[in-house]
């Protein structure tokens, strides 16, 4: 049985729709990330999940029970949820340990229980020596490290994460991301995270919402959404990619400097525009003419940029307009101005709608 | 190892029961805001058309309030007296203010107590150590001007319009000071630096640049001095009424002498109260345009403006103002309160406790009156901050539509004078069915309108500053929005709710222009008890009752400036 079910859930602000015609379901212990532009409904999704504001059409359901419909909606505090917020949350009257504390309290536990409770779950985020802290007392990690020990130690049924890692510096948020994977792995709780950061969300999650203008774009696990974006927007916003725009030409599809057979290319005999995404990794570049099953068309380097993990050139098919991002090993080096060969795979371009 | 966790209710049940629950405390609060706020007001305004005997709609009002030359004088006075005061406070406020933001000049942060000392000084106290120094021929500064002279006579008399003017000026120019250190301060370097980059000298700068962007603020700070000066009661009662001459307060208080004439009272207090709405609403466009800079507030840090042998020069300046608004005031007011009689000045013989004794135990009222002060004050605060925070909360967390009704509700008494909001409750209550005039009530109820909006620009900063996730936290843990407010939102504001409660209780003990038309005999509040000893003539009881108010408040500024830093009764009051 599925954990939380959202159908067609809607929500709007007069005559604004930040969210439209959700439905999602998310099965028992699985780990799903809302991602999508700011803007783009993925917190006004989660705080109708939390029971922060009814939807204005729809309904969630939590374990077969209706949790939230226009009319009715069970409070936060009834839904057995927990929840970590942009800003932590971490009350600054109280220590880490009361902090940590405070859910069990609410649930009259005995003071032994939350005790133990409460030194186990800081073992696991590694905290236990800063149990006495206050709050300002602690680092923004620390602090992101407490509002997960106060979120996990209640056991919720759904853990709900909005942001939770915007306000950490590069390096730490990376730290974070895995730690957020490693409790999730430990203890299995049914997770829904909002980013706006696509590698935070292909580190944590099983499964990715692209959200954009309210509405779900796709639906799918991190590496079949890079591979196999459904939509412009979605090639667009996860990764880079080159997008490619083809018009049927008998049993050829012809694009900017170059064609390829319509039979090798996916959905290319369906109706209305044909575009096409064609991630830069996917792309080969070599200086003799390769001779495989691929695609082999000749070009220029138009410019590089150098990262050290990769370089990024822009390559000009012989006779084209538009230039190509092509993504390489830090050691093919081409010369700008210099003559090669670029080596697709059609089956590596992607139809987008 | 699993948690209890609350079952969860049925959606229907609760949705109905947190709808109720909102509108009930909506409606209570409304109910309670329309009796403090709007009930008194729209009394004045009938009450002034209301025929005495009959009950009548009549103009009659109007007619005899307008009618005679010297009830215009008196509101000519007030205009001028206004001008006058606002003008004088600026002289002092304004280089005041400079020398402490920008400069280098030496006692910067005694300059800064002094004026707190003066913003706390009640002016009718301060008025009653004036007319111990420039009472004519018996006030101190007479007796030196003739010791040293050799003259018949003194030349001060306080007893006149400049005298009246002055000693408002004196105790209300913490107001335009506040403001204006508050803008210079947000007045980078800079934008200094870029205008003399640019080829403009010193003065120049100055005048293009520094003062444009803080007389937005000095010019609201005027506004708020001006509007002191014609609301007040106690000085312009105690000096122009000897000097022969009324002001729109006094004369409001003449017509609720014998017999009460509230009708023409309340005809009599539109143009004050016109005044005011109208000045505010300007003082509020022109320091909402002073936006521009606040934006700027973080730019830089600010170097003291070096001021070479002249910062002695601006030092003296200060001490100037301070020994004319503190030191002699305050050393006359000693002397006397512990004098046998003040006129017989500064010997070991004529020194004695027997003031403060009689003060404190045998005057059959004195004593009472200190404690009703402070207990209508603590009780009001207490009333004003609970109902505040209430307020704040509904608004801020927008838990029901129209909030900004209540908050627009809690902020209106700011414009209604105190003399003003007295006739209005007096209008509304007095009579049956309530009959609460000379009750603790009515005095407890005025007090509680006078200073919401103290009460509610503090709550509603403090719940501004407050993260609503903070709460969301606890909600989504489990805890109901009740376990939020008492274990999260409480302790947190609990500083700045006791910072708002100080700010109310300092000045709504020392409260007399809604108290003075309010009080009955068994409710007497120290300021009340004050004025009557004045009109007595009593100055050594007075002036030891007078600084047992003074004492009994320190400990309660100690500890604000404790809980909330040292300029807490300076920054929170203005803004």
């Amino acid at each position: 049985m599925s954990k939380l079910v959202l159908k067609n859930v809607a929500r709007r602000y007069g005559a604004v729709e930040a969210v439209a015609d959700f439905s999602l379901e998310l099965v028992p212990g699985e780990f799903v990330s809302l991602l999508g532009p700011s803007g783009c409904g993925k917190t006004t999704t989660l705080r109708m999940i939390a029971g922060f504001m009814p939807p204005s059409a729809g309904t969630i359901e939590m374990d077969g029970q209706q949790i939230s419909s226009p009319s009715s909606v069970v409070p936060p505090e009834r839904r057995r949820m927990s929840m970590i917020f942009q800003s932590y949350a971490i009350w600054p009257n109280m220590t880490v340990g009361e902090n940590v504390g405070f859910g069990l309290q609410v649930r009259r536990l005995g003071r032994g229980e939350i005790d133990r409770k409460v030194d186990a779950i800081l073992d696991v985020v590694q905290m236990r020596g800063l149990k006495g802290r206050y709050p300002a007392e602690l680092s923004g990690g620390q602090q992101q490290r407490v509002a997960l020990a106060r979120a996990i130690v209640v056991e919720p049924e759904v853990l709900l994460l909005d942001e939770p890692l915007s306000n950490l510096d590069a390096n730490l948020r990376e730290e974070m991301r895995f730690e957020i994977r490693r409790l999730h792995d430990e203890f299995k709780i049914t997770t829904v995270y909002v980013t706006h950061d696509q590698s935070e969300a292909m580190v944590t999650s099983d499964r990715i919402v692209v959200m954009n203008k309210g509405r779900i774009e796709q639906i799918d696990a991190p590496h079949v959404l890079y591979a196999r974006p459904k939509s412009r927007f979605v090639a667009g916003f996860i990764g880079r990619t080159n997008f490619l725009e083809g018009s049927r030409q008998g049993s050829e599809v012809r694009f900017d400097g170059f064609s390829a057979a319509a039979s090798g290319l996916e959905g290319a005999n369906g109706t209305g525009g044909l575009l096409y995404s064609l991630r830069p990794q996917a792309i080969g570049l070599a200086t003799q003419k390769p001779n495989g099953g691929y695609l082999a068309v000749e070009a220029e380097i138009a410019g590089r940029s150098y990262l050290g993990e990769y370089w990024d050139y822009q390559v000009k098919p012989l006779g084209g307009a538009k230039p190509l991002r092509v993504s390489t090993g830090p050691n093919a080096v081409f010369e700008i101005g210099s003559r090669v060969w670029l080596e697709i795979d059609p089956s590596a371009m992607v139809r987008v709608e | 190892m699993t948690v209890a966790a609350p079952a969860l209710a049925t959606p229907q049940a609760r949705r109905a029961i947190s709808f109720d629950s909102t509108w009930l405390i909506w409606i209570a609060i409304i109910a309670v805001l329309l009796f403090l706020v709007v009930s008194p007001f729209i009394y004045l305004v009938i009450t002034s058309f209301t025929a005495e005997k009959t009950g009548d709609f009549t103009f009659a009002n109007y007619a005899t309030a307008y009618g005679r030359a010297r009830y215009i004088d008196a509101l000519m006075n007030s205009l001028k007296l206004g001008g006058a005061a606002a003008a004088l406070a600026g002289l002092f406020a304004i280089p005041l203010a400079w020398a402490v933001a920008r400069t280098d000049m030496p006692g910067r942060g005694l300059t800064r107590m002094l004026v707190l000392v003066t913003f706390i000084t009640p002016p009718y106290t301060g008025a009653v150590a004036w007319i111990l120094l420039a009472g004519p021929n018996a006030g101190w500064l007479n007796r030196f001007f003739m010791l040293v002279t050799g003259a018949e006579a003194g030349p001060f008399n306080i007893y006149s319009f400049t005298g009246l003017a002055l000693v408002i000026a004196l105790y209300s120019f913490p107001y335009i000071f506040i403001f204006t250190t508050a803008a210079l301060e947000l007045v980078s370097s800079e934008m200094e630096d870029a205008a003399n980059i640019l080829g403009a000298g010193a003065w120049r700068t100055m005048h293009r640049v520094t003062l444009p962007l803080a007389l937005p603020a000095i010019l609201g700070g005027l506004i708020i001095c001006f509007l002191e000066a014609i609301a007040l009661f106690g000085s312009p009662a105690m000096i122009a009424i000897p000097a022969r001459f009324n002001v729109v307060t006094t004369q409001l208080f003449q017509f609720f002498g014998n017999p009460v004439r509230v009708e023409v009272a309340a005809a009599y207090a539109m143009p004050l109260l016109g005044v005011t709405i109208l000045l505010i609403l300007i003082q509020r466009l022109m320091t909402r345009r002073k936006g521009f800079v606040a934006l700027t507030g973080k730019g830089g840090e600010r170097r003291a403006i070096q001021l070479g042998p002249w910062r002695w020069a601006m030092f003296g300046y200060a001490m100037l103002v301070a020994a004319l608004a503190v030191f002699l005031p305050y050393l006359f007011l000693v002397q006397a309160a512990f004098a046998k009689a003040w006129g017989r000045g500064f010997g070991l013989e004529n020194i004695s406790l027997r003031n403060f004794h009689f003060v404190l135990f045998e005057h059959t009222t004195a004593a009472k009156s200190v404690l009703n002060s402070f207990l209508y004050a603590g009780v009001s605060a207490t009333a004003v901050v609970i109902l505040t925070l209430g307020v704040a909360y509904i608004v801020t967390r927008r838990l029901v539509p129209f909030g900004g009704i209540l908050g627009f509700l809690c902020i209106a008494p700011f414009v209604i004078p105190g003399v003003v909001l007295a006739i209005g409750f007096y209008a509304a209550y007095a009579p049956p069915p309530l009959a609460l005039y000379g009750t603790a009530l009515i005095l407890i109820l005025a007090f509680t309108t006078r200073f919401l909006p103290i009460g509610y620009v503090n709550a509603s900063a403090a719940m501004r500053a407050l993260n609503p996730e903070m709460e969301e936290a606890v909600r989504v843990l489990g805890g109901s929005r009740l376990t939020a407010l008492r274990r999260v939102v409480a302790p947190l504001l609990k500083r700045s709710l006791l910072g708002a409660w100080l700010l109310i209780f300092i000045p709504a003990t020392r409260e007399l222009s809604a108290a003075i038309f309010l009080y009955g005999p068994n409710t007497k509040v120290a300021s009340v008890m004050i004025f009557d000893m004045s009109e007595e003539g009593n100055f050594e009881y007075l002036a030891a009752l007078a600084l047992i108010l003074q004492v009994l408040t320190l400990p309660l500024l100690w500890i604000g400036q404790k809980a909330l830093g040292r300029d807490f009764m300076l920054r929170r009051t203005a803004t």
